[in-house]
Formats: C-alpha cells, structure tokens, sequence
C-alpha cells in the first residue's frame, strides 16, 4: 500500500498524431472493416469491404506522404517511446502501404474465377472432393455446411470477405512491427500481424485440405518461433533491465553483467524474426505454406511480410545490436549461407511453380541478409530498396500464376506450363520479364537491388560472403531459366490449362509489378534517394 | 530462495515445451507445448523484474497472457476446422503438402 502511494501520479505521454496518422488509418479501418463484415447483409459486403479498402489504403498513403513533405530527418520518437517514425519507417510504411494496395487488389478479383479465390459456396463444394490431391481426406463435402447460403441460387456466387478485414489488420501489425522501438511492441505488433495471416491462409474452399494444412503448419511453427522470440526479449530484459532497443544497445557496452544473457537473447530473438522472414534454416515453413495458401493471400504474405520481418531485424540489429556486430556477424554468415544454398539448390529440384517461388523467396532472404549485416547507412538504404524491388516483382509473379487454370483451378504444376508462350505470348513475357528481374538480370529492379546490398556489403568488409552470393545467384537464375525455356521451346500438352483474361484488379496488380520492376531497373535514382533519405534513429 | 532458481525453473519448463512441440503429434498438445513456452517465458519475465527490482516485467507478463489468449482463439479455430474435414487432429495426417 504504501509502496503504492509513492508512485508519482501518471501524466498521459505526448503523441505525435500527424507521424502515426498511416498506422491509425489502417488499424481504424480494419476495425470498421469488421463492422461492416457485422451489420452489412451478404450481398453488398463485396462492394463494401472492396470500397472500404482501397480508400483505407489510398488515406494511409495520402497521410503519410503529407508527413513525410514535412518530416524531421532524424525521425521522432512517439507514444512513450513505443514507436520510431523516421526515414527507414516511412520507406516502408509506404512499401507496405502499396503492396498492401496491390494485394488487395488480387483478393478482391473476382474475375478470375467466379467468386474469387475466396468462395464460399455450397455449389462449388462439390468439386473441392473431385479436385486432385484432396481425395485423401475422409469426407470431402462437409454436410454442415452444405445449407449454408451465400447467394441466391442461379446468381454468381459471392465471396467470403471476412479476408478483408484480416488482411487490413495483418497491414496494420507489418506497419506497428517495422517502427516498433521496443521488443515489447514488436512481439504485440509480430502477433497482430501473424494471427490473421493464419487465417486467412486456411479460407480458400476449392483445395480446402490443403489450404488448412497450411493453415495449420503455419500457426503451429508461427507461435513455436514467437515462443523463441519471446524467450529472447525475457533475456534480454533480464541483462538490459530495459526492452527498450536503445536501453539495450547501451547496456550491451557497459555492464558487468554476463554476455550469456545478452547473447542467447539475440539468438532466439534473431531466430523469431528470421522465422518470420523465411531466411535460411528457419525457413521450413515457406514451401508448404505458399502452396498451399490461396494465391493472393500468398502474394501478400511473400511480399508484405518479407518487408515486415525484414525491417524490424534491420532495426534489431542496427538499432540494438550495431555496437557488438563483431560478436554476431560471424553466426549471421553461416545463415546467409545456408539460406542462399538451400534457396538456390532445393529451389532446382521442384516441380511446382509456388513451391519454387517459395524456394526463390529462401534465397533471396539470404541476399537480404547482406544488406542487414552491413552496419552502416548504405547496409540499411540498399535493404529497404531490395525489399520495394523483390516484392513488386513476387506480387506481379504471383498475379500471373493465379491467371493460369485448368478445370479444377489453378495449375501450377511445371508441365501444366509447357508451351504456354504459343497459347498467350503476353502472359509468357509479362512472366518472363518477371522471372529475369527475380534472377536479377540487368535492366530490371533485381539486377539494381542485388548491386546495391551487394556494394553496401562489400563496403563493410564482407567480400568473400559477396562472392559466395554471386555464386548462388548463378545458380538460383538456372531455375527461373527453366520455367522461360519451358514456356517458349516446349510442346503443348494435348489438355493444357487455359489462361485465363484478367479482369481489371488483377491486371493492374500484375501491371504494377512489372511496371515498377521495369522502373526501378532502368531509373532507380529517386527511390534510391528516397531509401537512404534517413537513418534508423535509436 | 534465490531467484536464480525460478530462472532455472523457467527454462527447464520452455526446455520440456520445446521437446514437447517437437515430439508429440496431436495438433492440440503441441499447441498446449507451445503454451507452456509461453508461461515459462512469464515466470522468467517476473523473476527478472524481481531481480532488476522494476515493476516493468509484471506488466510484460500480462501483455503475453492477452497475446497467449488471442492466440488460443486463432489456433483453436484453425484446429477445429482441419478436424471437421479430416476427422483427425495429428500433424503427421497432415502430409498433402510436400515436395
């Protein structure tokens, strides 16, 4: 009681609502999002949550470009020192901000396929049973649900857009998890973007076994690594006394205290996060996932939460950990390594599409990983300008994917692609211009990304990691070779699939992706400004 | 007693839900493993900010029970709806997926 009394009375912290305006949008929207999902009768819910969306979306933009005219150089702490606004949070605000947009555009396509990749329908049960690779389950069509209408019989069958609102909260937690100044925020921030991401990777109804699947893999993994995360900050507290990064950073110079705390916290905190961004040995997850997941919400997840993980472990290790690099780098070596090896060489022997994208996304964690060991403005400048190039072009790679269709839905397997360059010439080059800038071909945003981290890298003393990169860059351009070489100089299979014409959402998703993956290759000076506009501030 | 002890106590019980997560196939008892990481993580959060003589930890340990819980939700719905198709819960029936 009296230990009570001596607290001082608490005073309400300052906040800075015109820098956190963006997060606000997003988090409002996704709670009114909800509510529509509540009140709205079924059939005007598409229109609604579409609408409602892209105006969240265009607002967090319009909000954040109008604070980043007038923001300070250094960045601001706000909020009690929960969230950092400066120049590495507002390039990817605004990177996670247009994915987002793009993202949103794929799921929301119902053009496509009737309903959209998120039917809910009772009548297109019934082939959920029949598609291959689902048979194996007990019961195919669940008779609980069979009665369940959504839409009236004879009209086009709507979608479940319960997606909505999750993908909007999952944007909100990326945008919470790339400022966060302190491990405590992070962890909330890592949770309200991961739960519904598990979600929304078990909604599809036309592969619905393997949809849960990966639904289940992923959240049975995802809270097994946010246990390692936490694990960590417990540690880390203990040594710091603080969660706060800055605390820790100076801690980490001056204690008595010893480094076992200082060092296991960063290990399974670096392993929580590395989880989180598909790097390396932590990556098991990646394959089964992206298959199995519908193919916009795999778009979202290779590209929103690449840039998530990502910037949050720059801030991590810049941030916290940037005084005691020499202790660590070493460990961080051996995972860009393997990252960069199993990526490149698993990434050879598969045979569907979205496990080898999947593969490809190992691998070029791992190059991300050279930028993010580079302790210096160019080590953060050149990964913030990687994550904007890969996750357009893995956005307008997976618009692509979901256009090619047989029957039972999308086909994915590498023979179902054969010959298809005779059948649509431009889906094969828009294809192929994509999988050149994943390979990191010059005149594309790859080529420019890799030569950025890859200096930024070598300025920093890690020449022999950047040769061993160029090496598995080598070798992971074999298998995006593969796919071009199938597409153009292949027979056609007797029942191909048919590629299907995009409606206006998917072709301006896929457009973006090429468009700025074309940009960015051939005039990157402005974005590359814009990366290096600012430092990460403690 | 010294808190070293809890710390101890801490990790062994995040050790056996580590082993647990890794060995066990029932989809449920793996995520109760997973819990029990979680927990462990809590009781090393309060002995910490015992140790640091903050009251900082204690409140870290009732964000992790706020996140523990939403997590309990998402997990058990995305449980259930793979039982009610497959009738199973173990991660090994799971195995469409691969390769």
């Amino acid at each position: 009681m009296n230990a009570l009394a001596q607290v001082a009375p608490l005073t309400a912290p300052p906040i800075d609502y015109a820098a956190i305006a963006p997060l606000l949008v997003v988090l409002g929207g996704a709670c009114v999002s909800v509510l529509f999902e509540a009140f709205l009768p079924r059939h005007q819910r598409w229109p609604a949550q579409v609408a409602l969306s892209v105006l969240v979306v265009a607002v967090a933009g319009i909000a954040l470009g109008v604070y980043a005219g007038s923001a300070p150089v250094a960045g601001i702490v706000t909020l009690a020192s929960a969230l950092t606004v400066d120049g590495p949070t507002l390039f990817l605000w605004g990177t996670l901000l247009v994915l987002g947009f793009g993202s949103l555009l794929l799921i929301a396509d119902r053009s496509v396929e009737p309903g959209g990749a998120f039917i809910a329908s009772a009548v297109e049960r019934a082939s959920v049973a029949a598609a291959p690779g689902t048979t194996t389950g007990p019961t195919g069509v669940d008779p609980e649900h069979v009665d369940r209408s959504y839409g009236a019989p004879g009209e086009a069958p709507t979608m479940q857009t319960e997606v909505f609102p999750f993908v909007l909260f999952a944007l909100g937690g990326m945008m919470a998890f790339v400022a966060a100044n302190d491990l405590l925020t992070m962890f909330v921030a890592l949770e309200v973007l991961s739960l519904p991401l598990y979600l929304v990777c078990g909604l599809a109804r036309r592969r619905r076994l393997l949809s849960q699947e990966a639904a289940v893999k992923y959240f049975l993994l995802g809270a097994f690594a946010s246990a390692f995360f936490l694990y960590g900050l417990a540690l880390l507290y203990g040594y710091a006394g603080s969660v706060k990064l800055v605390a820790i950073a100076t801690a980490a110079v001056g204690t008595p205290k010893s480094d076992a705390l200082l060092f296991g916290g960063l290990a399974l905190l670096v392993v929580g996060l590395l989880f989180k961004g598909s790097v390396g040995p932590f990556h098991t997850w990646t394959p089964d996932v992206y298959q199995g997941a519908p193919t916009p919400i795999t778009a979202f997840m290779a590209a929103c939460t690449k840039v998530a993980a990502f910037g949050a472990l720059l801030r991590v290790l810049h941030v916290a950990f940037g005084s005691t690099h020499w202790e660590w780098r070493g460990v961080m070596w051996v995972v860009a390594i393997a990252s960069m090896a199993i990526g490149a060489v698993l990434g050879l022997t598969q045979t569907d599409l979205k496990r080898m994208i999947a593969y490809s996304s190992v691998a070029h964690a791992g190059f991300l990983l050279l930028g993010v060991m580079a302790i210096t403005r160019e080590g953060v400048s050149s990964t913030l300008f990687y994550l904007l190039a890969y996750g357009f072009t893995t956005l307008g790679v997976f618009g692509v994917i979901s256009l090619v269709r047989t029957a039972d839905g999308e086909a994915t397997h590498l023979s179902q692609w054969a010959g298809l360059a005779k059948r649509s010439p431009i889906l094969a080059g828009v294809m192929t211009f994509l999988l050149l800038g994943l390979a990191g071909i010059p005149l594309t945003s790859g080529f420019t990304a890799k030569f950025a981290v890859f200096s930024a890298a070598l300025g920093d003393g890690m020449a022999p990691l950047v040769v061993i990169a160029l090496v598995f860059s080598a070798v992971a351009a074999f298998f995006y070779l593969r796919v071009i070489v199938l597409m153009y100089f292949s027979e056609t299979p007797e029942d191909g699939p048919t590629v299907t014409v995009p409606g206006a959402f998917t072709t301006v998703a896929v457009t973006l992706g090429v468009v700025v993956t074309l940009l960015l290759g051939v005039a990157p000076t402005l974005v590359l400004g814009w990366a290096g506009a600012g430092g990460l501030t403690g | 007693m010294s808190p070293t002890n809890y710390l101890l106590l801490s990790g062994l019980l995040f050790t056996v839900g580590a082993i647990g997560v890794l060995v066990r196939r029932n989809a449920i008892v793996v995520f109760m493993c997973i819990e029990l990481m979680l927990n462990a993580v809590n009781l090393s959060l309060v002995t910490f900010a015992r140790m640091n003589g903050q009251l900082d930890g204690q409140v870290m340990a009732f964000f992790v029970m706020v996140v523990a819980a939403a997590e309990v939700v998402v997990g058990l719905a995305i449980i259930m709806s793979i039982f009610r198709t497959r009738r199973s819960s173990s991660v090994d029936d799971a195995n469409l997926l691969k390769y």
